[in-house]
């Protein structure tokens, strides 16, 4: 036992050197994850900050002025400019110069004043469809405010209905709440796959791995030595960037931290056994890092890192439930924003836990079963 | 022999020398050809933003008539799949639970509110941890309550009015359907990874083997290596690239309104944009691994989140938004946005093509510059 420890200890120690004894793959571990943390926690967002808008308010009275003043004083959107005609819309939409049009007829403060619904005619970029409906809500929005202010001051009826929406758990609704927590999860494993996808692969095409199984260590040993720097550096940098959600993006981490933790160390290992059994797999570097690729890419569009699992089709849906990064997103935004608790994410262990479990196994068997 | 036709002597053997080992090793026609389509089929189904089927808990404390009908609105609308909970309780639990994403309440005083006129409050919680979606239902309930209200006042003999009413005209895509803008930007997607990933790996591995250096003794210039390898990498891409272009239009349905020809030709730009940056990746690397790793960082997260394909770019910061002109899948997904949905509209066409051409010359430029330094 003592001595199957010590072995295990060796080969881990020689693993982490070979990781980091390199210059270049030292700064390829820890610049890129700090850096793209930065860049994607500001740029991936679904938040619309200074919408270029052009007016064409073809009224001109009090009323239509202050609509538009509403519009273009909110933060949300930055005027481009007033239009004199109509010819002047194609253009500024089709030219990408503006994402919207707002067009107040001739009529408006006429039919305002005299009850008749006053339109209000919005032309929208619909090119990326998600921000058109975004800036559709965001103007119907001011709209209603407006439209409850101008029946309190004239002593119309209000409407015998209204809505509330209160929001639970972002009660602002910052996308990047969402999506930062998600980069965690994200980054993480690019990490990991990053540090074992070519372990083996590299000692296969050195030919050192067939020397590594004429030493006493047994595969199971080897499989230990080898997950170990994968392990390590996962939880490691995957802290690293979680203080960085929560210090510098300053996400409120509202659940608890132990889940969080037990979360991430089952999702680091799953990781490493995916990585690990590309590397087995893979005879050549080359091989092992167009697996890492395979893997990476559709698992973090599967995951529901950006685009929500349930609007996909049914037979996608499936094939999520195989992808480690779906349980640990989960867990990530449970426990940050949700404020669970071990009993509240429990259920999204075990799936981990059985990825890993599958991989490492077959990476342990595949060892001595592939040879050339 | 002149010097022009040593030249053409030398690329002709450099190509067909390149193309025989393009067909001779099956993982080079994989990342060109199965790769591609294996991406489109599963993002394409796999990335969509249209929340449909929101799964709402409606609690009715005080069932009559005026609930029910309002409770219709919402089982009527093709956005909603709602469940009815007896209490507020139960249905908070399952908000909780992830088993729903939003409640509709209508307290028990919302019909006597409701027959006084009194804005008779319709209580509505969604879950906001997925902020965007949050919104897009939000406005979807909204849009309920508009058409209920209509119909309610119809009813009851009077008209209501709202003061100003909200005309939205969506261009280019009016059914609002999220894969005729995502799939477009799939296609940028999945061509940065295998132009980089194809020339990148490929060279690097030349490097590593040594088989370079051999090449370098020969009279054989390296403008005329660079152009040797590029020319079968370029010829197996654009195949790749026309095979996703008809899944998008065929498979996926989505409108092409600008033309063939400028679609290919931007094509063809942008893929000469991604071949160049995995050669210039393989110049910088000594080593596939490091190859390998830099492809990965450099091509797939930048595209998925800063080329505009999923995420507003004029509404990041600004130093972000200045990041987001160095990714060259930025300009293409602008073009490829355009051009699909819009039409030919020349000035987007024009100004992006014009930073992919300037982007390519860099990458050549550099990664020529580096080749040559090899040799010292």
């Amino acid at each position: 036992m003592q001595q199957s420890i010590q072995r295990i200890m060796a080969l881990a120690i020689k693993e982490l050197l070979a990781v980091l004894k390199d210059k270049r793959s030292r700064i390829v571990l820890v610049g890129p994850p700090i850096l793209q943390l930065l860049v994607f926690g500001y740029a991936a967002t679904f938040d619309l900050n200074d919408v270029a808008i052009a007016v064409y308010n073809e009224d001109r009275s009090a009323a239509s002025r202050e609509l538009v003043a509403h519009v273009v004083n909110s933060p949300n959107f930055t005027l481009h400019g007033y239009l004199e005609n109509e010819h002047q819309i194609t253009p500024l939409i089709d030219n990408r110069d503006v994402l919207v049009v707002m067009h107040i007829g001739p009529r408006f403060s006429a039919d305002l004043l005299n009850g008749r619904s006053a339109n209000v005619q919005l032309l929208i970029d619909g090119r990326n469809s998600n921000t058109a409906l975004l800036v559709q809500g965001y103007i119907s929005n001011i709209v209603s405010d407006f439209n409850l202010d101008w029946a309190r001051r004239h002593d119309l009826p209000p409407p015998p209905a209204t809505v509330t929406v209160r929001p639970w758990f972002n009660a602002n609704l910052v996308s990047r709440w969402f999506i930062v927590p998600g980069l965690v999860g994200v980054l993480s494993m690019v990490i990991t796959t990053i540090v074992t996808a070519l372990s083996v692969a590299r000692e296969r095409e050195a030919g050192t791995f067939d020397q590594l199984l004429v030493t006493p260590l047994r595969p199971i040993e080897i499989l230990i030595g080898k997950s170990f720097p994968g392990v390590l550096i996962g939880v490691l940098e995957g802290s690293f960037i979680l203080a960085m959600a929560i210090l510098w993006f300053e996400i409120p981490l509202r659940g608890s931290l132990g889940a969080l933790y037990l979360g991430m160390f089952f999702f680091v290992l799953s990781g490493v056994g995916v990585g690990l059994m590309i590397s087995s797999l893979a005879l050549t570097q080359q091989q092992g890092m167009l697996g890492a690729f395979l893997f990476m890419v559709p698992a973090i569009i599967l995951s529901g890192f950006a685009t929500p699992i349930e609007n996909m089709p049914y037979a996608v849906q499936l094939l999520t439930y195989a992808d480690p990064l779906r349980y640990f997103l989960i867990i990530l935004r449970g426990v940050f924003l949700e404020g669970d608790s071990y009993a509240l994410v429990s259920q999204y262990y075990w799936p981990m836990a059985l990825i890993a479990l599958v991989t490492l196994s077959f990476a342990a068997w595949l060892f001595r079963h592939r040879m050339n | 022999m002149t010097p022009a036709a040593a030249t053409r002597m030398r690329l002709r053997a450099m190509i067909r020398k390149e193309s025989l080992q393009v067909l001779r090793d099956p993982s080079s026609i994989a990342i060109a050809f199965v790769l591609p389509v294996l991406l489109l089929l599963l993002f394409g189904y796999g990335v969509s933003l249209d929340a449909k089927h929101v799964r709402i808990a409606l609690v009715v404390d005080l069932a009559d008539a005026n609930t029910a009908s309002l409770s219709g609105a919402f089982q009527h609308s093709e956005y909603f799949l709602p469940v009815s909970y007896q209490n507020i309780q139960q249905a908070e639990h399952s908000l909780q639970a992830h088993e729903v994403d939003g409640i509709v309440w209508l307290r028990n005083d919302f019909s006597a509110r409701l027959l006084l006129g009194d804005e008779a409050p319709i209580g509505v919680f969604v879950n906001g941890v997925n902020a965007n979606q949050a919104r897009i239902t939000q406005g979807y309930i909204e849009g309920v309550w508009h058409t209920w209200l209509a119909s309610y006042a119809r009813e009851h003999g009077h008209e209501f009015k709202l003061p100003v009413v909200l005309q939205p005209r969506i261009w280019f895509n009016p059914a609002v359907d999220s894969r005729n803008f995502l799939v477009p930007g799939l296609i940028a997607i999945i061509m940065t990874l295998t132009g980089a990933m194809l020339t990148s790996m490929v060279v690097a591995r030349e490097w590593e083997r040594g088989t370079m250096e051999a090449l370098m003794v020969t009279p054989i210039r390296i403008w005329e290596i660079t152009v040797g390898k590029l020319v079968p990498y370029f010829v197996l891409g654009m195949g790749g690239m026309l095979f996703t272009v008809a899944m998008a239009l065929f498979l996926f349905k989505v409108p092409l309104r600008g033309s063939f020809l400028v679609l290919t030709g931007a094509s063809a730009l942008y893929m000469m944009v991604a071949l160049g940056m995995g050669l210039l990746i393989s110049t910088i690397a000594r080593s596939q691994f490091v190859a390998g790793q830099i492809a990965l960082v450099a091509t797939f997260l930048p595209a998925f989140i800063l080329s505009g394909f999923l995420f507003q770019i004029s509404s990041m910061p600004e130093v972000v938004q200045l990041i987001t002109h160095i990714v060259p899948a930025r300009y293409f997904v602008a073009i490829l946005q355009t051009v699909f949905l819009a039409g030919d509209i020349w000035p987007v066409l024009l100004g992006n093509s014009l930073a992919l051409l300037i982007m390519m010359l860099v990458f050549l430029g550099i990664a020529r510059r580096n080749a040559h330094k090899r040799l010292d």
